[in-house]
């Protein structure tokens, strides 16, 4: 069951569903009675310039019905790729990229989902071959309306000694899942997966991981913020698996979360499998209230309950901001975080 | 400076505060004792406007100024300050980040202009020095990880830079050590002026040793049941509380 495969064939029953375990938060097939029809291309109407255009050596645009598109990077060349997924007018949008990155080369990904506030529903499969020594770094800022729906999943494989570091940040939709699945080979290979959603309203937002450890001496590092106001709903599905004989695996998974209103929600289910022996694993899981005293500590201090608010909430999600290593993507995610901190707060 | 008339509070319904008169002039510094649960942080915290506590009488001014009809950030604006007895850890925020946006929240709703960060570090730096504060402890998140006379420390400290009219110490001396005691209470003298008070909230005669009173008045349920000059201090740690909460 998948969406991809549903626009594919236009029969809804291929949707995943509440029946699905892993889909059980996000109810696509009970959402969508009908496909809306398939996206002509590009809009007509001039482009704004995307958040991240400015860093990039190549930009590409998704917004046709249904296409591929290849992403090619030579050993040990250093480049930057902007992804601008666009859903429009009531449309669907099927896009793949494949992304090869050769050995010791680095990449830099930023990606986009820009969606405008009709009922369109949008699917985004991206694979990273990720080669022995290279590097990627991806950034996904998705800015959806709140009537589109938007699964984009990504598979990434790590050769030896490569390093994926990957931060995703969210304003939900009516639906969406943001999904990376990674095969991590140990061999001193290094993941990073950070995420942030910040939703208000009725939206949802789905934040799903999985990790397999195949070999020994791997790395991964989790850190997920949330914070949930009106109706929204937050999702944190995060697996972990450390299979037989990959000894040395250091894991380490966070998701914490702040709930703003009693009719939101947050649905967290962090997975550490363990099947090797000598490993160090760790993983923690918070959901909680603005802390009331801290406010009037601060009240007391002379700021205005707005700007105490702001400034709590702001220190809890800067956390997952600091920890993106490229400079220019990282002052892109603050200030998306600062436009979209009002909307919370 | 500070006025209190018949002021009675309750908080979930009970009755904390039953008709506490109270004045403190400006320059003077009133210590306030008392046993266990005689309404002593309830009146540093209705003072301070923390929601929760319900005014049912009476009426307490700042020079003049009604707080009661004020919120809790406003009051802080007019140059109200508690040093709190468990002061709260903020993650995320600086201490010098936290201090000087308190600093220029209160300054912004006073009409003033935003201190300038020269001035601001200087006058850190000076405050800190003589506080015994290590400045590279400003840089990190304000009181989280900080030992419990650290976080007094840094309740003096914000004090001293955010230079309040009328301080209330709410059992500053609870968690410090002798030497910490000495350093707090040298902070907290060095603040006092002629057109500054002080209302000393305390279990314990030994801070008022360090920090010496002009008054001294006993809190027992929930009204001052005896004012004197420093020596009733004296008088409470030789005889203890035992007759003010048979009286009460």
């Amino acid at each position: 069951m998948s969406l991809s495969s549903a626009l594919e064939t236009g029969e809804v029953s291929r949707l995943p569903g509440r029946r699905d375990e892993d889909w059980r938060w996000t109810d696509l097939r009970g959402l969508l009675k009908a496909l809306p029809p398939r996206s002509a291309g590009l809009p007509s109407e001039e482009l704004e310039a995307g958040a991240f255009d400015a860093l990039g050596d190549d930009i590409r645009i998704l917004a046709g019905g249904a296409e591929t598109q290849a992403v090619v990077v030579d050993e040990d060349v250093e480049t930057t790729v902007v992804l601008r997924f666009l859903s429009r007018a009531a449309t669907s949008l099927q896009a793949s990229v494949i992304l090869h990155v050769g050995a010791g080369a680095k990449l830099t990904v930023y990606e986009t989902y820009e969606g405008d506030g009709s009922a369109y529903v949008t699917n985004a499969d991206l694979r990273f071959e990720i080669a022995v020594g290279a590097s990627v770094e991806r950034v996904v800022l998705a800015s959806d309306g709140e009537e589109g729906i938007l699964v984009s999943q990504a598979g990434v494989k790590l050769g030896a000694g490569s390093a994926f570091s990957q931060t995703i940040a969210t304003t939900g939709a009516r639906r969406q899942r943001l999904e990376t699945t990674v095969e991590h080979p140990g061999a001193g290979a290094e993941v990073r997966l950070d995420g942030l959603y910040l939703l208000a309203g009725k939206r949802h937002a789905d934040l799903t991981t999985t990790v397999r450890h195949l070999g020994v001496d791997g790395s991964t590092s989790q850190l997920t913020k949330g914070v949930v106001r009106d109706q929204s709903r937050g999702v944190f599905q995060g697996r972990i698996v450390v299979e037989p004989g990959a000894d040395r695996t250091e894991a380490r998974m966070g998701h914490h979360a702040l709930v703003l209103s009693d009719r939101a929600e947050v649905d967290a289910r962090p997975e550490l499998l363990i099947h090797a022996d000598d490993v160090q694993c760790a993983h923690g899981n918070t959901i909680g209230a603005l802390d009331e005293e801290a406010i009037f500590y601060m009240e007391q201090r002379g700021f205005s309950e707005v700007m105490a608010r702001a400034l709590l909430i702001g220190a809890f999600v800067s956390e997952v901001a600091d920890r993106l290593r490229a400079p220019g993507g990282r002052d892109v995610v603050q200030d998306w975080i600062a436009e979209h901190m009002e909307v919370v707060s | 400076m500070l006025k209190i008339n018949n002021l009675h509070a309750k908080i979930d319904g009970k009755e904390i505060l039953k008709g506490l008169t109270l004045e403190v002039p400006a320059g003077q510094v009133h210590a306030i004792m008392g046993p266990n649960g005689a309404g002593k942080s309830t009146l540093s915290y209705v003072l301070t406007g923390r929601t929760g506590y319900d005014v049912t009488g009476g009426s307490a001014s700042l020079n003049g100024e009604d707080l009661l009809d004020l919120d809790a950030s406003e009051r802080a604006t007019r140059g109200l300050f508690l040093s709190f007895q468990y002061p709260l850890e903020i993650a995320g925020v600086p201490a010098l980040t936290f201090i000087r946006s308190a600093l220029n929240a209160q300054r912004k709703a006073r009409g003033e202009d935003e201190i300038k960060a020269p001035d601001f570090l200087k006058l850190a730096r000076t405050q800190a020095a003589a506080l015994k504060i290590d400045f590279d402890m400003l840089k990190r998140p304000l009181n989280v990880g900080f030992s419990g006379g650290e976080k007094k420390r840094m309740e003096i400290f914000q004090a001293a830079m955010l230079s309040p009219r009328f301080l209330i110490l709410d059992e500053t001396d609870s968690g410090l050590d002798i030497d910490a005691l000495k350093i707090v209470s040298e902070g907290v003298n060095a603040m006092r002026s002629p057109e500054r008070s002080m209302l000393v909230i305390t279990h314990y005669q030994r801070l008022l040793d360090y920090i010496k009173p002009d008054r001294v008045h006993v809190l027992a349920g929930g009204r001052i049941v005896q004012s004197g000059g420093p020596e009733l201090a004296l008088e409470l740690e030789r005889e203890g509380y035992d007759k003010y909460a048979r009286a009460a």
